[in-house]
């Protein structure tokens, strides 16, 4: 726990600093160079919505990095020595290809909108989606493999926690879902703003983000 | 290509302008009427949770005097006070309250950068509340866990509401984080985003950086509690036993095996010590401001005090543990522990230096939000010096769970965030409704709610060091607890009512000013910060009217030599008139 949880408190730290750095050496009560002088303030060269988006992303940093904290402390026999490994269905690895499938899917949307080939990225957007309804279809089928079973138990903190963190990563899926299906629809309306474009850049550097985090704990449950 | 502040711009902004009572004062987007929702809404739940402590008060003078007040009663109202205190009042009313009224006041935007989310993040937050208060009428009443809410108690029966009542209060914490992540974003992005041409970060006032860094903490610390909360609900509602070990009860296994109590103490103080710093950094940073104004100099440091709060955030995340010296961890976790502990106090104390030799040969105005500011800094540094106790693993043994806890945190972070409360509330009345409030009212309240908490908490130390445990109902025939604890708990109940029932004053002094206030003007204080210096008082939706305004200078020019007043605004272009290099040991 303390070295996950050091590593994410240093690493937010070291970000905040590299951001602050060049500003916080300022002395603003000097006479010379500061008073007076009104410098343009583009603190990110971002729009709002992508820096919210960093500081979201951020925040599920810290939402899932605690949760394999927890993983990883729960299987450590000081916390409990009913740690019983779980068979992990086969489905979750075409989920993962369907994952990633969605991901390049995504991409290529953001490359058209990009590019400005005066394409319109609205198969790609669809393919994206499709896909990734058909993870979270996929996760489904596993969650009713995993309870056809039978014989384990919900009380076994590995089953549980299957659940959970499977669930969970679905369920940000779904809130990606969500915005996709909204920038989908303007796009099939036929509208081509600026807004559009940012739209299908954020979907992207979400999705890539989620596959990460799949990918990640993907291989916490095979390796436990 | 010509400036165009980020807020300004067509593609950024999202048109909200209110026309109908329903679109401007219910279902707002402004960031002031949210503010305003916010706050009010804070203050009402923070109402509820005094008069729990008061009740409690009852039960510890006159035990069993009350038949309205059972054990399943008393630990209700040390759960729900506690619960409320921290997050639906402190948090809510610092972040969403002031956050939300300050940011883009203070930064020179027209408004957050997400107004809807803006919006959906106060509707979420009441939510919250009405879930949380749903709690007091299901059968069984709210949870009485304590408001750490440990496992197994929590969830097991005997403990009070462990049925609905938990399951009401896991679920209103996560509908708050959910709201809290909301305004989260939108109050650091609109920093970094919004802040008008000229406002660097290092002119930002300090509160701005209090706010900002606290908002940056809850963010990460936060979905510590959701983690918690989320596994806490599957072990109650599905079976599984990530927290909850084998155990008995009533005479019956349950079907839980080997889970980890310990597991659910490190993601609850995970998040619960940011916390602290959640609720304790916007307070030094306003303390900053209002000290700098009424004592009519420029804050001593600024960059030092912004390197402080900075570093007391991250230095936050890696003190968690010092609450479970008594946990049964491992011992040597206490010995790191307590050492990052005891490092936190370098820059608090350089905090506690900066804001008293700011006063030093200030010109001081001693009105009501100076008054609260200097109440807070000898609440504060009271709070801190027993937190040097409690920080170190052989002092903290015999003191843990005992009345000297209670006195330690409810001065660092209850009497002084409060004192600040009062203070910044006082101060920005009268931009916030136009018009100056009752001085003398104000100075009555400040009396009796600084006198008064002294006489709260101060013999609770003692109590502590007698060794009279905390959350007790009743304490039976304890021989280590001299009868004369009792009458030591008569005098400070009655201290207690008498405090809170002297909140009415401020409650009076609100009302007083909103009906017979006096204009106040657009700066009564003679501050330099843009809230300040908008065109109109209240300000109208959108700030600044036709044209953002443009910052020249730093936020503390006050009492500069040359200059013909005691403080150059913000906006002001003049040159000169600034402190010279090499100057600053004179003023």
């Amino acid at each position: 726990m303390s070295m996950w949880t050091l590593v994410v408190a240093l690493v937010s730290a070291l970000v905040v600093w590299y951001l602050l750095a060049r500003q916080l050496m300022a002395q603003p009560w000097l006479a010379d160079g500061e008073v007076g002088y009104t410098p343009d303030i583009e603190a990110f060269a971002s729009p709002a919505k992508k820096v919210a988006l960093f500081f979201l992303l951020a925040v599920i940093s810290s939402l899932f990095a605690l949760f394999f904290t927890a993983y990883m402390m729960r299987m450590n026999p000081a916390h409990g020595d009913d740690w019983l490994s779980i068979p992990k269905p086969d489905i979750l690895w075409l989920n993962t290809v369907l994952l990633l499938a969605s991901s390049m899917s995504m991409q290529w949307a953001k490359n058209l909108v990009n590019h400005q080939s005066g394409k319109s990225p609205l198969p790609a957007l669809i393919i994206a989606g499709v896909f990734a309804i058909s993870f979270l279809v996929g996760q489904l089928l596993a969650w009713q493999q995993l309870y056809n079973i039978g014989n384990l138990q919900i009380s076994n903190p590995a089953l549980g926690f299957f659940y959970l963190l499977t669930g969970v990563h679905g369920l940000h899926i779904l809130g990606g879902l969500y915005v996709w299906a909204r920038a989908t629809i303007r796009v099939f309306m036929g509208i081509t703003t600026p807004s559009i474009n940012l739209s299908v850049e954020l979907c992207t550097v979400y999705w890539h983000y989620l596959l990460v985090i799949w990918l990640v704990l993907f291989g916490l449950l095979l390796t436990t | 290509m010509a400036f165009v502040a980020i807020a300004d711009r067509d593609h950024e902004q999202e048109h909200h302008d209110p026309h109908t009572f329903v679109s401007k004062y219910i279902w707002s987007q402004d960031h002031k009427v949210i503010a305003i929702q916010y706050g009010g809404t804070a203050v009402l739940v923070g109402l509820v949770a005094l008069v729990l402590s008061g009740m409690m008060r009852l039960q510890l003078a006159f035990p069993d005097y009350f038949s309205f007040i059972r054990p399943n009663e008393y630990y209700q109202f040390v759960t729900m006070h506690g619960m409320i205190m921290v997050i639906y009042l402190l948090t809510a009313l610092f972040l969403g309250g002031f956050g939300n009224y300050l940011i883009p006041l203070m930064c020179g935007a027209r408004d957050m950068v997400f107004p809807y989310m803006n919006m959906l993040s106060f509707w979420a937050y009441l939510v919250s509340v009405i879930i949380l208060m749903s709690s007091f009428f299901v059968p069984g009443g709210p949870t009485g866990a304590g408001w750490t809410l440990y496992p197994p108690g929590t969830i097991l029966p005997g403990t009070p509401g462990s049925d609905m009542g938990i399951l009401l209060m896991l679920l209103s914490l996560a509908v708050f984080i959910v709201a809290f992540t909301m305004g989260g974003l939108n109050y650091v992005t609109t920093v970094f985003q919004a802040r008008c041409q000229g406002m660097t970060l290092m002119r930002m006032p300090l509160s701005i950086w209090g706010i900002l860094t606290a908002t940056v903490l809850g963010l990460l610390a936060f979905p510590a509690l959701l983690v918690s909360a989320i596994m806490m609900i599957f072990d109650k509602t599905l079976g599984t036993s990530f927290f909850m070990p084998a155990v008995l009860s009533m005479g019956q296994a349950l079907d839980h095996q080997g889970g980890s109590p310990i597991l659910f103490q490190h993601l609850f103080w995970f998040f619960g010590h940011p916390e602290v710093y959640i609720v304790a950094l916007p307070a030094f940073g306003i303390v900053s401001d209002l000290l700098s104004v009424h004592a009519r100099k420029n804050i001593f440091g600024y960059r030092m005090m912004v390197w402080a709060i900075v570093g007391i955030g991250a230095l936050s995340f890696v003190v968690w543990a010092h609450h479970m010296y008594v946990s049964g961890m491992n011992p040597y976790f206490g010995f790191f522990f307590a050492t990052t502990t005891l490092i936190i106090a370098i820059p608090t104390a350089i905090k506690v230096y900066n804001w008293v030799l700011t006063l030093w040969q200030g010109n001081i105005r001693l009105n009501v939000p100076m008054l609260f500011s200097i109440g807070f800094i000898f609440t504060f540094v009271h709070g801190g010096l027993t937190g040097l106790f409690l920080g170190n693993v052989t002092v903290d043994l015999p003191l843990s769970d005992t009345y000297f806890v209670i006195g330690h945190f409810h001065m660092v972070m209850g009497v002084s965030p409060i004192m600040v409360l009062f203070g910044a509330i006082y101060h920005w009345l009268p931009k916030i409704t136009g018009k100056m409030f009752n001085e003398t009212l104000g100075k009555i309240h400040f009396w009796c709610t600084f006198l008064g908490t002294y006489a709260i908490y101060l013999p609770m130390h003692y109590l502590g060091i007698l060794g009279v445990p905390r959350r007790y109902y009743a304490y039976g025939l304890s021989d280590f607890i001299p009868a004369s604890a009792q009458s030591m708990n008569v005098g400070i109940t009655i201290a207690a009512l008498f405090v809170g029932v002297s909140q009415l004053l401020f409650i009076i002094n609100i009302i007083w000013t909103l009906t017979k206030g006096k204009p106040a003007g657009s700066n009564p204080w003679e501050a330099t910060t843009l809230e300040w210096l908008t065109p109109d008082t209240p300000p109208k939706h959108g700030n600044w009217g036709h044209n953002l305004p443009v910052v020249y200078r730093w936020a503390y020019a006050y009492s500069v030599p040359g200059a013909a007043l005691d403080y150059i605004t913000q906006t002001d272009p003049q040159k000169g008139g600034d402190i010279e290099e090499g100057d600053h040991g004179k003023h």
